[in-house]
């Protein structure tokens, strides 16, 4: 068989994030909205929603889906972004696949498609994640290695993420309980501020909610949030997960379901379709951490990310760092040098007051940074970060495309 | 009359809930305060949600709740996953013995139906799933509908079991879509078998604003119901034409349907198409009030219970044969021989691979034969492909299934062999013998005889026991009936596999003992026999044939032009050797087909025309016995009551359900007679030529008060 003359060159391309879109986050468990609805049918209302928002995007174009989801079986199985993609009425030719990177689940799909992107072999991707931790609590069917404990490979309370948070407030005795108390005060806050001027609901695709003892109802809004908390409501919570701790409900993200997605595109093809750009990617990171401190994970992350762009903690303007635990948002802010309430971190309220459904949230943090970059056109870098368990943290170093100086044609010389 | 008596009447009643909840639906920056009420029985798909009185009060009660929610701007009503509503609950129907309850069915509908189109904020249906007859007409109340794109059936069936669509459907349907759009669907539809529409229909026909897509039909529905209330989407509908002669055209169009359909043995089109006609004139009150009436009347009367009864027949007693053995002793069945490559065996080919999928090889006497049957089942495959009823890789799968032979040893490895070949004793003996020396001891035969004794066919073989008569009837694909004809010595894993592949043909099956004929063509027949013996008596051919109007779906000598004149000279001769007392072959049969006639009717635009060719060759009898219509027909229903009578008294099946299930699915009689047995005790026939009832009172009929 005759070969061709000569291969197509390949040519790394500019990645744009096109738009982002969640469900409202729910409380997990029985009484949760979610409880009687499906974890597979809240990805596809945001596929759905992602693709009614952006009608010039032709849906065969989408070279691969990306689902994300921590316990990949019931509902958040069988290869959920294939199936995600049949059940929201994509052409049968798009192809989809699962991701787990835990609570990075969705950040990782959209750095792994973004990565296909850069590289040529796709133009347009539909990345998300899912969590139904009502239907699929934490620990579901895992069985750690015997190893772990007979090699004492990891420290055993590595797997609860409560206690490596508590092992955080160890390591740094300076972020007290007080200082995390008030930092979930304030998310609390500053999520009721956002919602008062409707700047969540515009990433929120409504959801039907399923009971069958209720009937059919209508999620618009998050569940978890308890607007209007002080610092004295939380002062008298109890430590779960060690007594006198100092790691509460109040000053974590609480158990939830929901789900993510959203659209990436090279840069080039998005003009081409009349796609608009919320954020352009800049660069990623993924680092290691000892698994019983995860939350020191964001830290060597961001190292990296930054040092692979160039940047440096200064030039960034804006930062949507995951609330897993208010401990270690503190961890990486006091690395930094980060006032507690500084207001380029997490502008809107995070976790603490919204939810984390697990696998989702890389996403939620991504949507939340591009409505910021419109809000604050000063500002020309931000980033997304979370810590992630097994002792993990990921970084995206993201570009305003609001700023004066940005430019389609740019490469990151300029910068340097 | 309380509410009280009308829901006693009901004591089987399936509640279906209404669960009322506010829901604040966004549109952009704005947001509506909807009330959503759910109706759910709290069953599976399997069992649809219904209207009973206990669900009437429960949705009464769920509008109060609805409308007292503060700040609701609108009210918008939806069923359980997968299905919105079936109608209403017939369960107590059949118990009713007065009038005055039988109103209340109506009046109850419409008290809490007209509370959505009387309600001060907007209404709206959203079809989410199966929608039939009260289901439908619940949604005509409200001011807009919304239906789920691929929605499995929505319809008003209420002709077709002997109502009319009393809950607003008759006032409310042409009102909304004309009349030519209304008699569509509540006349043709209905009585062309109950035919369903799908959602492109429901929105060009205008019933539905808005089709939306499953996977978020809840959502997308109340956006825009949303977007409605806030004046940001206009609905725009067809106007209705009012004018007097085109609801007239409709309507003449409409009488003439159920003429041909029920050649006015069923009063409910007609009921059905004077509310219509009153739609164009009345007023709401005044229409509904009249379906009130029309509802009373129609459940007060005899066609109704009597398709009540077939109804379930039909439903219930086809899924579950009586008389048939555990299906426990079925044998598998994975690879099938069919015996002859004629037309009809070449359809039961075409049947068996598509259902059961599993190798089918048929065999003829030589190569031609067998390839002009394999010719015929490829034929049929590449046009169900054009069709696009069957997908280009499942015409692959089915074609490699199929394999026909001259050698009858290919058999040696099949599970049942069919045989299809010609209706001759010998033949058949001749064929079962050279089938037993090849087939495993554990293969079923069967044979598709019409008429043969299946015994007799069985009786010089090894293993009699595994013979089974199936008889499917003409055409295979279309036809639901199968006897399943149990011989002497046929024993129950047989009889149980023969069932069983039945049930995967996806046939009504119902057993018979071998007896001549079986059950419909031994009843056709005597139908036939005795008009024939009455025209030859010297009634005239009009008046004879118009005496069975709405007995079956045509007259019997439209039928006999059907069948063919020497196919029906052979049946009748046949069957006068089996039974020379009752049934007479005709002589002027005899001359016609002597004659090379074919048929006795010309078919001039669409009517028949008696052939005057055909009558110069009857003879008229020396001193011939001339009856009026009534007369002919007292004979025709007393001579099948008899016939009846016999065959279960000979245990030929085991009760009257099994004939009437036989004849409305081997030879289309309608439900507004029950199938037969109903009709035959509804005249007195039953009593005048056997001395009893068929059924009991109360079963397919009137209760005793």
């Amino acid at each position: 068989m005759p070969g061709s003359p000569e291969r197509a060159r390949r040519q790394v391309r500019e990645v744009v994030f096109v738009d982002g879109v969640r469900t409202p986050f729910g409380k997990a468990g029985p009484t949760g909205m979610y409880a009687e609805t499906r974890a597979d049918d809240l990805v596809v209302k945001c596929i759905r929603e992602l693709v009614r928002r952006n009608p010039s995007l032709p849906p065969d174009r989408v070279d691969d889906v990306a689902i994300a989801a921590t316990t990949q079986t019931g509902d958040q199985g069988l290869t959920i972004g294939r199936m995600a993609a049949l059940l929201s009425g994509l052409p049968s030719s798009v192809p989809g696949y699962a991701i787990d990177r835990m609570c990075a689940g969705a950040m990782t799909a959209v750095t792994a498609t973004a990565a296909a992107i850069g590289v040529g072999a796709y133009e347009i991707a539909i990345a998300g994640g899912v969590e139904h931790m009502g239907h699929h609590p934490m620990g579901e069917g895992v069985d750690p290695n015997p190893r772990i404990v007979a090699e004492r490979l990891v420290d055993p309370s590595a797997l609860v993420m409560g206690q490596t948070a508590e092992n955080l407030h160890d390591r740094f005795p300076g972020l007290t309980k007080q200082r995390a108390d008030a930092f979930a005060v304030t998310s609390q806050a500053r999520l009721a501020e956002a919602y008062r001027r409707g700047v969540i609901q515009r990433d929120l695709v409504p959801v039907a909610t399923r009971s069958a003892e209720a009937g059919w109802g209508l999620a618009t809004r998050d569940e978890p949030p308890r607007p209007g908390t002080t610092v004295a409501d939380l002062a008298s919570l109890k430590t779960p997960f060690r007594p006198h701790g100092r790691v509460t409900a109040g000053n974590s993200a609480g158990l939830n379901d929901g789900a993510t997605a959203c659209l990436l595109a090279a840069e080039d093809t998005a003009v081409a379709l009349g796609l608009t750009t919320k954020m352009r990617l800049v660069s990623f990171a993924f680092a290691g951490v000892e698994p019983e401190v995860m939350g020191v994970g964001p830290v060597p992350a961001t190292e990296k990310a930054l040092a692979k762009a160039g940047l440096s903690m200064t030039d960034i303007g804006l930062i949507e760092i995951n609330e897993a635990f208010a401990v270690q948002v503190l961890a990486f802010l006091e690395h930094f040098g980060i006032a507690d309430e500084d207001p380029r971190v997490n502008p809107y309220g995070g976790a603490i007051a919204l939810g984390h459904p697990l696998a989702s949230s890389g996403v939620r943090l991504m949507t939340q940074l591009a409505t910021a970059f419109a809000e604050r056109p000063e500002v020309r870098y931000g980033i997304t970060t979370m810590c992630i368990g097994i002792g993990m943290g990921g970084t995206v170093i993201w570009e305003n495309p609001h700023h004066a100086d940005y430019s389609r044609d740019h490469t990151h010389e300029e910068s340097k | 009359m309380s509410q009280v008596d009308f829901a006693a009447i009901f004591p089987d009643e399936v509640l279906t809930r209404a669960h009322v909840r506010a829901v604040d639906v966004p549109v952009g920056a704005q947001s509506v305060r909807m009330a959503l009420i759910t109706l759910d029985n709290g069953a599976d798909h399997t069992r649809p949600n219904t209207f009973g009185p206990a669900g009437l009060a429960e949705l009464d009660q769920a509008l109060d709740e609805a409308f007292a929610i503060d700040g609701v701007a609108a009210v918008a009503l939806t069923g359980k996953p997968f299905g919105f509503a079936a109608g209403a609950d017939l369960s107590g129907i059949g118990s009713i013995t007065s009038r005055e309850v039988a109103a209340q069915v109506g009046r109850a509908g419409h008290r809490v139906f007209s509370r959505l189109h009387r309600a001060a904020v907007p209404t709206f249906c959203f079809y989410n799933g199966l929608a039939l007859g009260g289901g439908v007409e619940i949604g005509l109340h409200c001011d807009y509908r919304t239906v789920l794109t691929q929605i499995p059936a929505f319809g008003l069936p209420e002709c077709y079991l002997g109502l009319v669509p009393g809950w607003g459907g008759c006032w409310l349907l042409p009102n909304l879509v004309g009349p030519e759009r209304a008699v569509r669907v509540i006349i043709d539809n209905a009585l062309n078998n109950n035919r369903m529409l799908g959602a492109a229909e429901v929105l060009a026909l205008g019933i539905a604003d808005a089709g939306f897509a499953a996977a978020d039909f809840l959502e997308q529905s109340l956006r825009w119901a949303a977007e409605v209330v806030l004046g940001q989407r206009k609905v725009t509908r067809d106007p209705v034409d009012r004018d007097e002669a085109t609801w007239e055209a409709a309507l003449a169009r409409a009488t003439s349907i159920a003429n041909t359909r029920t050649a006015k043995a069923a009063p409910a089109p007609y009921r059905a198409v004077e509310l219509i006609r009153a739609a164009r004139t009345v007023d709401r009150a005044v229409g509904f009030a009249a379906e009130d009436e029309a509802l009373a009347d129609l459940i007060m009367g005899e066609e109704l219970r009597a398709g009540l009864y077939a109804f379930d027949l039909v439903q219930h007693r086809a899924k579950r044969p009586a008389g048939a053995p555990p299906r426990a002793l079925a044998r598998p069945v994975t690879s099938v021989g069919v015996v002859g490559a004629g037309l009809m065996a070449s359809q039961l080919a075409l049947l068996l691979l598509r259902r059961l999928e599993v190798p089918v090889v048929m065999t003829d006497l030589d190569q031609a034969r067998v390839e002009s049957g394999l010719g015929h089942v490829h034929g049929e495959i590449d046009k169900l492909v054009s069709a696009k009823r069957l997908s280009p890789d499942r015409a692959n799968r089915l074609r490699g299934l199929l394999s026909g032979s001259t050698d009858r040893s290919v058999f040696a490895g099949a599970d049942l062999v069919i045989e299809a070949v010609f209706e001759e004793m010998a033949v058949k003996k001749e064929v079962f013998a050279e089938l037993e020396a090849v087939i495993a001891p554990e293969c079923v035969l069967a044979t598709n005889t019409s008429s043969l004794s299946v015994t007799e066919m069985a009786a010089d073989l090894t293993h009699p026991e595994r013979v089974v008569g199936m008889h499917f009837f003409n055409p295979v694909a279309v036809m639901p009936l199968l006897e399943v004809v149990a011989a002497e010595r046929t024993d129950e894993s047989s009889l149980a596999t023969a069932f069983a592949v039945a049930a995967t043909l996806k046939k009504t099956a119902v057993v018979v003992r071998d007896s001549p004929a079986f059950i419909v063509n031994r009843l056709l027949g005597r139908w036939m026999s005795e008009t024939a013996r009455i025209v030859d008596a010297g009634t005239p051919i009009p008046v004879a044939d118009s005496a069975s109007a709405g007995l079956a779906p045509m007259t019997p000598f439209v039928l006999l032009g059907l069948v063919g004149l020497p196919v029906a000279l052979h049946t009748s001769q046949t069957l006068h050797e089996a039974f020379p007392d009752r049934f007479a072959v005709s002589a002027n049969l005899r001359r016609l087909v002597a004659a090379g006639r074919s048929a006795v009717y010309t078919w001039v635009d669409g009517a028949p025309r008696l052939d005057p060719e055909v009558l110069s060759l009857f003879e008229q009898p020396a001193d011939p016995v001339v009856l009026d219509r009534a007369r002919v027909r007292e004979q025709i229903l007393d001579a099948l009551a008899e016939e009846v009578g016999l065959m279960l008294a000979e245990g030929v099946v085991g009760a009257p359900e099994d004939i009437d299930l036989a004849m409305i699915t081997g030879a289309g009689f309608p439900l507004y007679n029950g199938g037969l047995t109903p009709l035959l005790d509804r005249t007195g026939a039953s009593e005048r030529a056997t001395g009893s009832r068929f059924l009991p009172r109360g079963r397919a009929s009137l209760p005793p008060e």
